[in-house]
């Protein structure tokens, strides 16, 4: 199988250059700080940050004994005066203080920390709620208002979009956000291999045309075995690049997170409960989370997977083979340009109404932009895990494996004129008639 | 027998006639060289015999069959653009080469090591092409061509690039190579080697067959009886050379005896290399 021997070259050249390697074990790295790094950088802000104390000079006296130390703050009051209180401060007697100025009318709604150092962004934040509780509180009893009874009133709405499907049995939860975000990062991806691999596919036509190795090669081989072996190779480059990526990026996150007590690895992930339950003005972190695992176990994650497979085949074939056409056309990568941009522009497109196609994943944009197959890759990906009903799928991929077929057919005649002309950089004109040869 | 056989073999490009009815006959083990200007459609009928590109009308037979997608195994090609992967270690991508051409890798890989010995090349198996001087590649790429023992060889421009050392050493493997059973084809434009090596010339012009033989009947055809004659006049003048034009030699001698005693005589046969510009340019007046 010569094409088996092509495969082989265009893989173990690839595989084995320094750059592969570095980019291969360097990125996870990368990655793996990227998850690690906020459990680290939390873990040492809360274990390095002394306890502060703050004294509290409240001139209004509605907050006295009501803030509650902290792991970052302890509360001290004082009846001093704000100037000699700040004297204190000054002199390392306390690291800050607060002053509340009393106010004839009103409720004080405004305060001021005074300290030498700065004052950690939680003790602000934990000094505000309180005294927003406090504040709240008093008004409700000035109107008369038993503040039992608002606890009690206190209500979570919970409203689930239900996605039914025409049988019966097809009843799921959808969560439009997550849904969205897993769409752009699926596009995103497609988009960027395409690209990426697509133009190593380019610059190895170019090289062998310069080298003119390339004479030589297809006096053993017919030029199409090489563009197809040139082409597979640099695919499972690609997917072996994706795979190094997960086994090391896990390998090398369960390894730090050895050195982290557990809770810490997922204290991120806490914070971020925290605030969702905070944005939705419940208590109840648990009924929440349940409901984003429900979401997340809705989605089909082995549809997307096989989409993702078929697609990014399809798409970086598809793709390559015109990359390849164009590396054949030139002479050199500075004449790629005028050629490639607006092959580029196909994926593009895709790619700026994405926000419109994710938004909206049933409109008529969305149906046409998954099943064109220039855009499909791209448009299918930002649809998919909204679920697409299998017939569009099927029809999307059969139109993108036919273009694909016509594509590379195509692109193999450039490739097979182009590669023997030197010289002079043809127009768009002159390809066309190698088609016809 | 021929060993390759092309019957009026035409190729157009667009308009432009690259290769016009023709037609060549080498036979087995012989050496055929393949002449003619820049742009005179030599490339164009080598890329046919390397089913790079297909001829229009015509066919090419080799060893009495018609020419199929196979016969690459029988063929080495050594193109006059070459080139090899400049970042490949050197006996790794001759291994690649020899495998394209369907040899298995470990009688490729011990073919090799015995021509990179021969060739003096042995050093620098492991070393990345870049780092090969041209003289050095230019080595590499002969070796990858005659590596699966051909049949049929065809060799482009084979001396370009190469100091006058290396070009004595090439010609006696190609001789040595045609006397071990290969057939040659052979395009060059120099025209001393052409002399040296050819059994039998062809020279095309703008695609059209323009001269056709073998290197010795062709001298003669382009004879213009001219002689190259030395002699001691009998005044005791010493040697005295001429070069005379005539188509009596027998009378010239004769009266050339009168006049002294003659030392040597020697018909000037035109070189390859005038015959070839006299009937280029006259050809393309």
């Amino acid at each position: 199988m010569k094409i088996g021997i092509i495969i082989q070259r265009e893989y173990l050249t690839r595989v084995r250059k320094r750059s592969f390697l570095i980019i291969t074990f360097l990125a996870p790295i990368f990655f793996a700080a990227l998850m690690v790094l906020p459990a680290i950088l939390m873990e040492h802000s809360e274990s390095f940050s002394e306890k502060k104390t703050i004294a509290v000079c409240d001139e209004s006296t509605l907050f006295l004994w009501r803030f509650d130390d902290t792991d970052n703050a302890t509360f001290v009051y004082i009846d001093d005066d704000i100037e000699d209180a700040k004297d204190k401060v000054r002199q390392g007697l306390y690291d800050g203080v607060l002053h509340i100025p009393g106010t004839m009318l009103n409720l004080p709604v405004n305060a001021e920390i005074y300290s030498t150092k700065q004052i950690h962004t939680a003790v602000t934040a934990h000094i505000r709620s309180t005294m927003k509780q406090v504040i709240e509180h008093h008004k409700l009893i000035a109107s008369g208002i038993d503040p039992d009874v608002v606890k009690a009133s206190a209500t979570t709405i919970n409203i689930q979009t239900i996605k039914m499907s025409d049988k019966d049995d097809g009843e799921q939860k959808s969560f439009g956000e997550f849904e969205f975000f897993l769409g752009l990062i699926l596009a995103m991806i497609i988009y960027m291999v395409i690209f990426v691999f697509g133009g190593q596919v380019m610059r190895g036509v170019i090289e062998e045309k310069t080298s003119r190795i390339i004479e030589v090669i297809v006096s053993s081989v017919k030029p199409f075995e090489l563009m197809i072996g040139k082409i597979t190779g640099i695919a499972l480059v690609g997917l072996t690049q994706f795979l190094l990526w997960a086994v090391l990026t896990l390998t090398i996150t369960s390894v730090a997170s050895a050195f982290l007590p557990a809770q810490d690895m997922f204290s991120t992930g806490t914070v971020m409960s925290e605030q969702i339950t905070e944005m939705a003005g419940s208590t109840d972190d648990d009924a929440l989370l349940t409901e984003v695992f429900e979401v997340i176990n809705s989605i089909n994650f082995k549809d997307i997977l096989w989409c993702f497979l078929l697609y990014f085949i399809g798409g970086y074939f598809l793709y390559s083979a015109m990359f390849a056409a164009i590396g054949a056309a030139v002479d050199n990568e500075t004449d790629t340009q005028q050629f490639s941009t607006p092959i580029s522009l196909l994926l593009v497109i895709p790619m700026l109404c994405s926000t419109l196609i994710a938004n909206a994943p049933d409109s008529s944009l969305a149906l046409w932009m998954s099943l064109i197959p220039f855009t499909s890759p791209v448009g299918m990906m930002l649809r998919i895990p909204f679920g697409v009903p299998y017939w569009q799928i099927a029809l999307s991929v059969t139109l993108l494996f036919i273009t694909f077929i016509i594509f590379t057919w195509i692109a193999s005649k450039v490739y097979r004129t182009g590669i023997l002309m030197y010289g002079k950089k043809p127009s768009w004109k002159e390809i066309c008639k190698w088609i016809k040869y | 027998m021929n060993y390759l056989e092309i019957n009026n073999v035409s190729k157009t490009y667009g308009t432009k006639k690259v290769l016009d009815d023709i037609s060549i006959k080498v036979p087995e083990k012989s050496i055929f060289g393949l002449l003619g200007p820049n742009g005179a459609g030599k490339t164009t009928l080598i890329r046919i015999l390397n089913q790079i590109t297909m001829p229009d009308t015509g066919q090419v037979m080799v060893d009495g069959h018609p020419l199929n997608p196979d016969d690459i195994y029988n063929i080495g090609y050594l193109p006059e653009e070459r080139g090899l992967y400049k970042k490949m270690k050197v006996g790794e991508q001759a291994i690649y080469l020899a495998r394209l051409k369907g040899m298995d890798r470990k009688e490729a890989e011990k073919r090799l090591r015995h021509w990179f010995m021969k060739f003096g090349i042995a050093g620098w198996w492991d070393k990345k092409v870049e780092e090969l001087s041209k003289g050095m590649q230019q080595k590499v790429q002969f070796i990858v061509t005659v590596i699966h023992e051909p049949k049929l060889l065809i060799f482009d421009e084979p001396f370009s690039g190469f100091d006058p050392i290396n070009v004595n050493l090439l010609k006696h493997e190609i001789l040595e190579l045609r006397d071990k059973g290969a057939t040659i084809l052979f395009s060059t434009h120099n025209m001393a080697s052409v002399e040296e090596l050819c059994d039998n010339i062809m020279l095309i012009n703008k695609g059209e067959k323009i001269l056709e033989g073998g290197v010795h009947d062709i001298k003669q055809r382009f004879k213009n009886h001219t002689y190259d004659v030395v002699y001691k006049p009998f005044d005791g003048t010493g040697e005295t050379r001429l070069t005379i034009s005539s188509t009596q030699p027998n009378e010239l001698i004769s009266d050339i005896i009168k006049k002294g005693e003659l030392v040597s005589f020697n018909e000037i046969l035109p070189s390859i290399n005038d015959i070839f510009i006299d009937l280029v340019s006259s050809s393309n007046q």
